[in-house]
Order: structure tokens, then sequence, then C-alpha cells
């Protein structure tokens, strides 16, 4: 029986560091690249879109009459007539939902912050609300069209108009005005409210004095976020509005143009002058909504609370 | 209390109330709609297929056929953009540099600014064309596969779920991406120099560290995607193309989901029965999209440690 040594040169323990094995390499590059992959991926139809609407939709919006004129009068298939009237009633569905449910929202958010309790101490309604907001964020557009129909058409027994869309539109813009001015609201310190109640200032008093003006910047850049995304649904104008060529002002009666709703019947439209209606309208649809982030970067900037 | 007080602590609970008693009413409206119509069904309302509802006096109409390719198309995007979202996830809070995760994850979640209208188009006037190659080679070689089965629509044409879902894929990217990326950049950093200190390769820390914690972030936002992906309604209008054929579950069978073949018709309705029909369709998506939306928010509130 012989006992085998071993060799001698070769040390006693092994080195603690050993280099990583091929595999490992392998796996690791892999992954790299998967990942990196990945967000190239996601850069493709955001940049294939973009530069789509920019090709198809640059010639018909560069003709100052585009901003000036609606399409009345004008036949399928004839160039020239403009979209203001389109750009009207999206700016104006959108405003009208906006001012209905951003007083609504932050009052919800207030309930939430400041009365419906914190931890532990969260309150049963506070703790439904929380869930519902959520709920309704999740709400498909077109769920939200069908119950304005129900309550303000079939109910109600009120015509189809351009303030029914706003009505649904505030459905959708609600949840995410809560959202933001929540978070607005969560991180304005404690010690700011507790100096005011220390100086005797009544709760509601704090909270519009002290509270909001201190979130006042994030709130409304979330607003003009909110309102930037409900520029674009498409859903309620199909179902509580009917399309009209020309321009109409009055939001409770008649028909009623907007971008989005311009687009879906020019669909039908195969002639050029149709393609570029609707590729016009996609990009001066993305223009606007560009330009409403813009404003809300440059509003959290302007109303930011100065610090020394 | 001082009366100024008690009128804003009051308006303040009253407007948490109405956002609860808001929802009911959601169902509740649609229901009452929807009963008269669904009495006056001849047809299952379950498992029927058809959908005429031309003439108020013979009714038949059933949901099956939308519930099916409702979730089909939903699905096949979701599968399509749950892993490159996590994929962008992981790329903007491990991988990419701290000075342009910031402008790329801005870049994200400017798809979700893009309206669907014009995802929509582009989907069908744009994207279309361009992937029939791969649709027609699908279709040749695996067509044996009822999932890639010629048919009603074909995949000649464009208007088919093959490329519904891929349209609807980008448009979920972003909120699959949000929440998950959320979830990551909480994973401890304990964990993480843990991970390295052994000696980790950085696949491997995330897979040991990142990966386990946000999971279940990752499932809930995928989720709240389906739940997206469900109700979408103008991009799915634009891009379907319906088909006298029954929907036989290819992917370049055409069809109409819940929301599309409400927005395509209801405009053209003229009678209250008949608006209750799709109103009753209506109803069922606004259960199945709160369904799937608690059931994300519940797996948030359970299974994502705070920090």
């Amino acid at each position: 029986m012989s006992i085998s040594t071993p060799p001698v040169d070769a040390p006693a323990v092994k080195p603690a560091f050993r280099s990583i094995s091929p595999a490992r390499k392998i796996r690791n590059g892999v992954a790299t690249v998967l990942v990196t992959a990945s967000f190239l991926i996601a850069l493709v139809p955001l940049i294939w879109v973009i530069a789509t609407v920019l090709i198809r939709g640059l010639a018909p919006v560069l003709n100052p009459n585009w901003w000036l004129q609606s399409l009345n009068g004008l036949l399928a298939r004839q160039q020239g007539g403009g979209v203001y009237h389109a750009i009207y009633g999206t700016l104006a569905q959108s405003l009208v939902a906006a001012v209905i449910a951003t007083p609504i929202g932050i009052m919800v958010a207030i309930y939430l912050v400041e009365y419906g309790g914190r931890g532990k101490a969260t309150t049963r309604l506070s703790k439904a609300t929380t869930f519902m907001v959520d709920i309704l964020t999740g709400v498909p557009s077109i769920v939200a069209a069908l119950f304005i129909y129900a309550v303000w058409i079939s109910i109600l027994g009120l015509p189809r108009s351009a303030f029914a869309v706003s009505l649904s539109l505030v459905l959708l813009m609600m949840p995410v005005v809560v959202r933001s001015t929540e978070e607005m609201l969560k991180i304005v310190p404690d010690d700011l409210r507790e100096a005011s109640y220390a100086l005797g200032v009544t709760k509601w008093r704090t909270i519009v004095k002290i509270v909001i003006p201190t979130a006042l910047s994030g709130m409304l850049t979330g607003i003009v976020l909110a309102l930037a995304r409900i520029m674009g649904e498409t859903a309620p104008v199909l179902i509580l509005v009917a399309y009209a060529p020309y321009i109409n002002f009055n939001l409770f009666s008649g028909n009623m143009a907007s971008l989005p709703l311009l687009m879906t019947v020019e669909r039908s439209n195969p002639t050029a002058a149709g393609s570029d209606r609707i590729w016009g309208s996609a990009l001066t649809l993305i223009l606007i909504i560009t330009i409403f982030q813009l404003i809300a970067a440059a509003l959290s900037k302007l109303t930011a609370p100065k610090t020394k | 209390m001082q009366r100024g007080d008690r009128i804003f602590s009051g308006l303040a609970t009253g407007s948490g109330t109405f956002v609860v008693v808001l929802i009911g009413l959601i169902g509740l409206f649609l229901l009452l709609q929807a009963i008269p119509a669904l009495l006056h069904d001849h047809a299952n309302f379950l498992t029927s297929r058809q959908f005429e509802t031309d003439d108020p006096n013979a009714l038949r109409f059933g949901i099956l056929e939308l519930l099916e390719v409702t979730v089909e198309v939903s699905v096949y995007a979701l599968v399509l953009a749950m892993p490159v979202g996590l994929g962008i996830a992981l790329f903007l809070t491990q991988y990419a540099p701290a000075r342009v995760a910031r402008p790329f994850a801005y870049l994200v979640d400017l798809l979700a600014a893009v309206p669907s209208i014009i995802f929509g188009l582009w989907g069908i006037l744009v994207l279309a064309p361009v992937i029939r190659p791969i649709a027609l080679w699908l279709n040749a070689h695996f067509g044996w596969i009822w999932l890639f089965g010629h048919g009603n629509v074909g995949p000649e044409l464009g208007s088919n779920l093959f490329t519904a879902g891929i349209v609807l894929a980008a448009m979920l990217l972003p909120i699959i991406t949000a929440i998950t990326r959320e979830v990551f950049t909480r994973t401890p950093v304990a964990q993480i120099e843990g991970a390295l200190a052994l000696g980790a390769t950085k696949w491997e820390v995330i897979r040991t560290t990142v990966l386990p914690f946000g999971r279940a972030g990752y499932v809930s936002a995928s989720m709240l995607g389906l739940g997206r992906a469900l109700g979408e309604t103008i991009a799915l209008t634009v891009i379907l193309s319906s088909s006298s054929k029954a929907f036989g579950g290819s992917l370049f069978d055409g069809g109409a989901t819940f929301a599309s073949k409400i927005a395509l018709s209801f405009a053209e309705l003229n009678n209250a029965l008949s608006a209750g029909a799709y109103i009753a369709a209506g109803l069922v998506l606004f259960i199945l999209t709160f369904a799937v939306n608690a059931l994300a928010r519940w797996i948030v509130s359970r299974g994502v440690p705070q920090a």
C-alpha cells in the first residue's frame, strides 16, 4: 500500500483568488448584451413613430393655413384647409376637464395625506380611497366614456356634446392628479406643519398657506403632465361627440372636432389629402403635448421654493 | 374646531368618499344600462360568438369571441413586452452610467406620451408592411401550430393580432418599466455590495439580489400592463379588421376586442337596447380590468419590501 504524497512544489492551500471561469464570464457577457439590447429595442418604436409623423406630417403643418382655417366646405380629395377647429376642440375639451379634475384631485390628495392618517393610524376610508384611486387609474378610457354615456345621455337625456367628453376625461385625469399631488404633499416636512400649529394657526390655514405653497411646484408639474396625457385620448370623443369639419365654439351643443377624432374620421379618406390631414394632425397633437410638457418643466423651475 | 376647519376637512373627506363612491357608480350605471339589453338577448351572453345588434327586437349578442380576442392579443403583447421591459429596467438601474440613466429613462417614458391613435396608425400603415415577411415566414414554417395558422385575415394583410400585439407591446413597455425600475432601485445596497464582495459577477449580483428583491414589483407591473392592454381601445380599433369567419386563435386572425368593438360601432347606434348590448360588453371589460388591477395592487402590497 503506497501513500501518495502531494507534489511538494504546489501550494498546500489553493490561492484565495481564482480567475472567473469562462462559463461565468460568458454568462455575464450575454446578460450585458441582452439587457443593453432590450433598451435599444425600446428606442426603435419611439424613434420610428416620431420620424414617421415628422416625415409625413411636416409638409401640411408648415402651411400657415393649417393653423388658421378649418376643413369646412372642402371635399375629401381637396388639398388645403386647416385644423384650427380640431385644435380648438382638443384644447377646450381637455382644459375644461382639467378645470374640473384638478380641484377634486387636489382635495382627494389633501384628504389622503392630511386627514387620512398615516402608518397604523390610516383610516378605513383612506385605505379604500387609495385603493379606488389605483383602480380608477386602470379604468380603460372606453369604460369611462360608456359611464358618461350611461349617465349623461341615456339617463339625463342630454345630447352628445363636447362637455360630455370633458366629463369622461375628468375620470381619466383625476387619479393622475391625485397620485402626483399626494407624492408632493408627502414630501413637505412635518416640521413646517408643526411650526405652524405651534403658532396657533388652524389646520386648514396651515394646509392652504404652508403645505400647498411648499408643494406647489411639483403639484403644477403633475397637473400639466396629466393634462398632456388626456389630450390624445380618442375613445371618449368617438362615443360622446360627433365630428364636425367646421369650427364650433359651443361645448354644450353641436358637433365638435378634435385632433384624434379628425384622424379617425380621415382614416376612411384614401386620397393624398386624407393622408396629409391624418399625419399633419398627428404632428400637431405631438407638438401640443410637447409644448405642455415643456410648460410643466418650466413651471416646476419657476415655482420651486427658494432655497438658500 | 373652527368653522373654516370643519368646512375644509369636510370637503377633503367628501372628495375621498366621492372617489370610492365613483367606482361603485361606474359599475352600477353600466349594469343598469346593460340589464334591459341582457333581458332581450336571444343568445347566451357568456357563450355566444354572435354580436348582432342592428335590430333591437332581435338582439343576439355574446362575449365569447370578444373575450378570446382580447385575452389572446393582451397575453401575446405581454409575452413580448415582459422580457424587454425587465431588460430595460435592469439596464436603467444597474448598467447605464448614472449620468445618462435619467435622460434614458425619460426616453422610455416618452413612449407613454405618444397618443395611442398615433401608435395605431403607425402600426397599420408603416409597421405592418415591414413585418409582413416575418409573418409570412412564420406562417409558412410553423403554420401547423394553431398560433401561426392562416387565420381569417391572413399573414398577407397586416390587420391581424400579430401586428396589433407588437404595437401593444411597445405601448406596455413604459408601464412595465416605470414600476419595475422603481422597485429595482430600492434593492438594499448592502446586499449588492455583499454579493460583489463574494466575487460575484455583475449578472450574478443581479440574479442573487436585484431579481429576488424586485420580483413582486415586476410581476405586479406586468399585471398593470395587462390591465392596460385589456382596455386599450383606439390602437386596436385602427389596426384590427374584422372578418365574417370565426376567430380560430391564430395570430393572423383579425377580430375585435371588447374595447375596439365598442369604439367601432357605438357612434352609429340609435336605440337604447342596442347601446345596452355594448354597455354590457363594457361592463365585462370593467370587471376584467378591475380584477387584474386589484390583483396587481394586492401583489405589490404583499410582496414589495419597503425600504
